[in-house]
């Protein structure tokens, strides 16, 4: 790989990751700038297996949920909250991992993908939310049912278990995490394997008969990213402080959608734009109650679906690349209009 | 001897159950290969207007049986030409735009009935089996799955329309070339569809409190009786109900009413696992 391209990428995101943490903080609170961050990675860990992949997951939401409550019941049971933020990647990666082998290994596409996945986080649902009273526990960790598992230790500053990182550190920690994540993501897409994820989107059959195993690289491409949702799960346990089965429910994988082809399928910005957009919309929303919520998310997705094909980012980039080409000074403006008028009389 | 009747009728129930909730979803995915998923709300849809129509006096039966299809098949008349019939042949964009449906269809429930459970009183009495209550409810819905499943294997087979349906789901463009218009042959099919979903949404509200969110309790169940079914209308729907409903019902009478439900998605997943075309993929090929 070129080491040039590398630091011009990671240039880029460098860029990017101070304007958005330092501008974002006066657009919104902390807090909720802090929640969108999350939603962001949760966006890229679906806009990366289905926009380079091909694969639709409908229950990423599993794997966001899995992550949350691992960290929960983890970091009641062992006294360091880093090896419960190890865990909660770690959890939902293994997690994807073999749900994906389940799937590919079984050459199940389109549909049955999307009914296994929907299924899947069906399950984890009702499970996590049967689970109250004494007898569902985990070490010291009760379940807790619908009520979820509030009051669990949120991460610390390493070296100093007393300082909690929250508020304003918390939202640092975040985006430095998503910015890290994507340049992983991108950096991935560059190598050997992440090529051989795209040529799947592309042709599944060529690529296998070019002699790569498909289900094997399927399967790991899915278990990234569900490690990735895990990890937003994760977060978003610390910035939440509790953990509901309501995360595993069939309305949060369909907003995940929503974000990823509203943004744009196919690009790594996008998701995270839509996410971003979106859930600030939510936000915005939230303080009103003439019109419902999911109304909207679903008039949306429709619209999206009929007629944004390609999500906002593609769309915009193509406006913006159409309206560079276009020579707008007064010269050549003249000179077309002389062009114009010499193929006319010819 | 009473408990096994009362059993059989227990599984018997659970198997009406998913054949009616599936119905029009297999209808729609079975002759058109088009997922619906707002099909949820399509129940939901019927059950809020059987709920009106009784309140306003009208006869329960005639509400149900009459009213709430014919209103939910004009909705999904105008659902197909709104939107469903840009989409033929993209399977997963039907999917999203149909669960934006399903969401839209959510909210506006939440904003006209507001968030709250509805419902309407069961209007048959139990039946004593020795020691043991039967549900009169219970045996009405058994008989009316098995008319449905009937009426739908009759119209497919034996009559004109039915005709016209399978052939222009075979080879819609052999069919045009005859003279006939698909396009009114999809839009019927999905109007159809749509008035099962009505139907049945309106048949189980008696037995299930409404709230705006209802959909999402059938529409999981109904999607992988649909496709555990397979292609096959009536036999795939038949089939998979009758597997999932024993399973649910037995895994219910021994755990609890979740362990039920967890032990009928887990069988899903396994069944899918191992014949990915669905039970009617495997066997019964051919069959309606």
């Amino acid at each position: 790989m070129n080491s040039r391209i590398l630091m011009m990428e990671a240039g880029r995101v460098l860029v990017g990751t101070l304007v958005c943490a330092l501008v974002l903080p006066f657009i919104v609170d902390v807090h909720t700038a802090t929640l969108l961050t999350i939603y962001a990675m949760l966006a890229l860990s679906l806009g990366f297996i289905w926009g380079f992949g091909g694969i639709l997951c409908f229950g990423q939401a599993a794997f966001y949920g899995l992550g949350a409550y691992t960290y929960a019941l983890a970091a009641i049971n062992f006294n360091g909250a880093w090896a419960a933020f190890a865990l909660a990647i770690l959890v939902p990666a293994v997690f994807a991992g073999l749900l994906g082998a389940l799937m590919f290994y079984g050459r199940l596409s389109d549909v049955y993908l999307a009914v296994v996945t929907l299924v899947v986080t069906l399950i984890l649902f009702k499970f996590f939310n049967s689970t109250a009273g004494p007898t569902y526990r985990i070490g010291e960790a009760r379940l807790g049912g619908f009520n979820g598992i509030p009051g669990f230790p949120t991460l610390t500053v390493p070296g100093d278990p007393g300082t909690y990182i929250y508020g304003a550190g918390l939202f640092y920690f975040t985006i430095a995490l998503l910015a890290l994540v994507y340049l992983g993501l991108r950096l991935t897409l560059l190598s050997p394997f992440g090529r051989i994820i795209v040529s799947l989107r592309e042709n599944e059959e060529r690529t296998e008969l070019l002699g790569y195993d498909v289900r094997f690289y399927k399967s790991a491409a899915f278990a990234l990213s569900g490690g990735l949702a895990g990890l937003a799960g994760c977060l978003f346990a610390n910035w939440a402080e509790i953990v509901t089965p309501g995360l595993f429910s069939l309305g949060q994988s369909a907003e995940i959608i929503i974000w990823v082809i509203v943004g744009g399928l196919g690009t790594l910005i996008g998701p995270m734009i839509g996410a971003a957009l979106l859930g600030y919309l939510k936000f915005v929303l939230g303080h009103q109650s003439a019109v419902d919520n999911s109304f909207i998310m679903g008039v949306l997705l429709i619209v999206v679906v009929l007629f944004l094909q390609e999500g906002l980012v593609p769309t915009v980039a193509r406006f913006m690349k159409a309206g560079l080409r276009r020579p707008s000074s007064k010269k050549s403006r003249r000179q077309r209009r002389r062009k114009r008028a010499v193929s006319n009389a010819g | 001897m009473d408990f096994a009747v009362v059993v059989t009728v227990e599984i018997l129930h659970s198997i009406a159950v998913l054949v009616l909730i599936s119905s029009g979803l297999a209808v729609i995915f079975g002759m058109m290969r088009v997922i619906n998923l707002a099909h949820g709300e399509f129940l939901t849809l019927g059950g809020y207007v059987a709920i009106l129509g009784h309140r306003s006096g009208l006869n329960l039966y005639f509400c149900m049986l009459v009213l709430a299809p014919v209103v939910v098949g004009l909705w999904g008349l105008i659902v197909e030409r709104l939107v469903v019939r840009w989409l033929y042949g993209r399977l997963i964009n039907t999917m999203l735009a149909t669960w934006g449906l399903s969401l839209a269809m959510t909210g506006a429930f939440s904003m006209i009935f507001g968030n709250t459970m509805t419902g309407i009183p069961n209007p048959l009495s139990g039946l004593t089996v020795g020691n043991y209550q039967i549900g009169g409810y219970s045996l009405f819905l058994i008989a009316a799955a098995a008319l449905v499943m009937l009426v739908i294997y009759i119209v497919l087979k034996a009559t004109r329309a039915g005709l016209i349906a399978r052939g222009a789901m075979q080879r819609p463009d052999m069919a045009q070339a005859f003279g006939l218009n698909i396009s009114h042959v999809y839009m019927t099919t999905f109007a159809a569809g749509a008035a099962l979903s009505g139907l049945a949404g309106a048949l189980l509200a008696p037995l299930v409190g409404l709230s705006p969110g209802s959909g999402a309790n059938y529409i999981a169940k109904a999607f992988i009786t649909v496709i555990s079914g397979g292609a096959s209308v009536v036999t795939g729907t038949i089939a998979s109900a009758g597997l999932f409903g024993s399973i649910s019902q037995i895994f219910t009478l021994v755990t609890s009413s979740v362990g039920g439900e967890i032990a009928l998605l887990v069988a899903a997943v396994v069944l899918l696992r191992l014949m990915p075309v669905g039970i009617t993929g495997r066997f019964f090929k051919g069959w309606t």
